[in-house]
């Protein structure tokens, strides 16, 4: 009841004036950086971060958390109405969003992702408010074997459940995980994969020039090529009473994807250096596994945006927790929170929720009332996301293409990388002619820079023995599940042999 | 297709020798007291994608694939002028950066996109080429403090009268 009682204290606080409107400037301000390829939550806090000395730290801090959460809401309109994932935590929304909008369906999605995005949101807040302390412990006891097993899992989610060619998906996996490995060994500090010895792979393969070069340019050229230049990509009306019908739909038919999505991003999104993009992943995965209608998923299921959305909103609360009670950043974004919190003066850790009682109730109040005030700003601003989509293809295209470009400059400010999006773009557009599937190689490129030192720290832990994924008490059972989800199609292929055998 | 599919999946097999190649200039053994070289990871993930790309040219060979079962072409004359106007125009626009700045190329591109892809009129096509990259400059340069290419000196009075608007 003590909790409740600081919880009232702390939404009291973010209901001052002052808060409120920071609150909504914020989430508004959030929502566009979010909906903008090549932006995303970490460019917002990072910009603004110098304007809010000049309101109390409290307030401060409830101002870039307001727009983490528009940033978080945001990413999915980019997703959704052009395909193209602004950020990696709104890599998974593509999957359904936009077909749904090639349907014409953008506001069905939009709408599935705004109350996922709520619902994930708000069911975080609460486990955020119960177990703060509790769910701190347990994530200390993942270490680097438990990280592992855990991306791994995540991998073995898209082998075992893709529909895909097989061999295509895993060439696609190891292809993300090999790019990712590309500039400097993080261990050794020596350079490598200097491809064609050209010197701008010394820094790196960044996941957003591959994601804008397969969705922003590689998808976009197939969609021009397979429908001859006349797409159709929402339907002409956007009424109060369609909203409303949506809303019923996005309710009946995307509300599994959103409690999978709410727990388990939550609970990915606390661990230290896991974060939302994981967490989406794999609630996709968990969604479509768990659904009697698998085959809708990729071709627009309102579950499929439902889950990732509500999973990335849930862990970005869920990455808080580890910032404000231990001091450990889950994500970008917590970093530079962090570092704000250090310059107020404030020592993230154990004793903040002690020490600075008034503050840290104030921003988890804040977190409440963001979501509420994300939801009906986002909810105002879809007729206007669906009118963009209404423009004639011939004008959407470039538009999206000259987005994709400035964006792709504004993330790494380098040509080298403007060639390298043009590069794996047209390498993404026959990849796709042959059904490559390329979302698992974006994916494997956000989580590659995580399962490799965490592959390598374990091995070393155990000197090179890899049993050490098998016997501890977390690493095993979630290694067992994901070598089973790998091995999931090849039993597949079995089965119907045998029992042909039996017969 | 079925040509196309083969000729691929060689392509791709020949990239992942050249990555296991490249990826041996550090160790990809276990190094006592160091772990796993640096070499490791992306060599042995190369080779998962050689044994992925044996593993595909074993399912054409048995045409388990829709494309090593397919006799038509990769695309047809529309395809091939669709994916070379937008491609080209898109490698032409990311040429045009170093030139004639970020903003310039955006202005281009649309012209050529809008106008001669799109057959919209000029009215709209020069709205458009000219509004968008003073929108883009206003934001990336003002709100969001983000430098864009600014191409060869000569576009250099443009961007100081820019710049005099938003400082």
């Amino acid at each position: 009841m003590e909790v409740l009682s600081f919880l009232a204290d702390g939404i009291l606080v973010a209901l001052e004036p002052i808060n409120l409107l920071l609150i909504l400037i914020g989430v508004t301000v959030g929502l566009f950086i979010g909906a903008m390829p090549g932006l995303g939550s970490v460019n917002g806090v990072a910009i603004l971060l110098p304007i809010t000395f000049l309101v109390p730290p409290g307030s401060a801090i409830i101002f870039l958390a307001a727009i983490y959460y528009g940033a978080m809401y945001g990413g999915a309109i980019s997703s959704i109405t052009m395909g193209i994932p602004g950020a990696s935590t709104a890599v998974a929304t593509t999957f359904d969003g936009r077909p749904l909008a090639l349907q014409g369906r953008a506001s069905l999605a939009l709408v599935t992702a705004a109350l996922a995005s709520f619902v994930g949101g708000t069911v975080a807040n609460i486990l955020f408010t119960l177990f703060a302390p509790l769910l701190a412990n347990m994530a200390l006891s993942f270490g680097p074997p438990e990280i592992f097993a855990l991306m791994l899992l995540a991998f073995a989610t898209f082998v075992g459940l893709g529909g895909d060619d097989i061999p295509k998906t895993i060439f696609s996996i190891c292809l993300g995980l090999v790019l990712a490995t590309v500039g400097f060994d993080t261990i050794s500090g020596e350079p490598r994969l200097v491809l064609f010895d050209i010197q701008g792979f010394l820094r790196g393969i960044g996941f957003i020039v591959l994601a804008i070069g397969v969705y922003g340019i590689g998808e976009m050229l197939w969609t021009i090529e397979q429908t001859r230049g006349e797409v159709t990509t929402t339907n002409p009306k956007m009424t109060a009473k369609g909203m409303l019908s949506d809303t019923k739909e996005a309710v009946r038919r995307g509300w599994k994807g959103t409690w999978i999505g709410s727990i388990l991003g939550f609970f990915v999104g606390v661990l230290p250096a896991a974060g939302a993009t994981p967490g989406s992943l794999m609630s996709y995965g968990v969604a479509k596994m768990v659904s009697k209608n698998r085959d809708e998923y990729g071709k627009g299921s309102p579950d499929g945006v439902a889950a990732p959305e509500a999973a990335n909103n849930a862990a970005s609360t869920g990455s808080m927790l580890p910032m404000l009670t231990l001091g450990i950043p889950g994500s970008p974004t917590t970093a530079i929170l962090l570092g704000g919190m250090v310059i107020w003066g404030l020592t993230p850790g154990p004793r903040l929720f002690v020490d600075e009682s008034e503050f840290v109730w104030g921003l988890i109040g804040s977190f409440y009332i963001s979501n509420i005030a994300a939801l009906f700003i986002n909810l105002a601003f879809i007729p206007l996301f669906v009118w963009m989509l209404r423009m004639p293809f011939t004008i959407l295209a470039p538009l999206i293409f000259v987005l994709s470009i400035v964006g792709g400059f504004a993330a790494s400010r380098s040509l080298h990388d403007l060639w390298l999006i043009v590069i794996f773009g047209l390498a993404a557009f026959f990849l796709r002619k042959f059904d490559y599937p390329l979302a698992p190689a974006v994916l494997a490129i956000v989580l590659g820079p995580i399962a490799e030192p965490t592959m390598r720290q374990s091995l070393l832990l155990s000197s090179g023995d890899p049993m050490i994924f098998f016997t501890r008490p977390i690493a095993g059972p979630i290694t067992v599940i994901a070598i089973i989800l790998i091995l999931l199609p090849a039993i597949k292929l079995l089965r119907p042999k045998r029992s042909k055998g039996a017969a | 297709m079925r040509q196309g599919e083969i000729s691929l999946a060689g392509l791709l097999a020949l990239f992942s020798m050249y990555l296991m190649w490249k990826s041996t200039e550090l160790p990809i053994g276990y190094i006592r007291g160091q772990g796993p070289g640096g070499g490791f990871w992306p060599f042995w993930l190369s080779v998962g994608m050689l044994l992925s790309c044996v593993a595909i040219a074993w399912n054409w060979w048995r045409g388990k694939s829709p494309a090593s079962v397919s006799d038509e072409p990769l695309m047809d004359d529309f395809g091939w002028r669709s994916v070379i106007l937008v491609g080209g125009g898109i490698v032409g626009f990311v040429a045009l950066i170093a030139i004639v700045s970020m903003y310039g190329a955006v202005g281009l591109f649309l012209v050529y996109y809008l106008r001669f892809l799109g057959r919209h009129s000029w009215m709209l096509t020069l709205t458009m080429a000219v509004t968008l990259p003073f929108a883009l400059f206003f934001f990336f340069e003002g709100a969001m403090q983000i430098s864009m290419p600014q191409g060869l000196p000569f576009t250099q009075p443009f961007f100081d009268l820019m710049y005099d608007i938003i400082y």
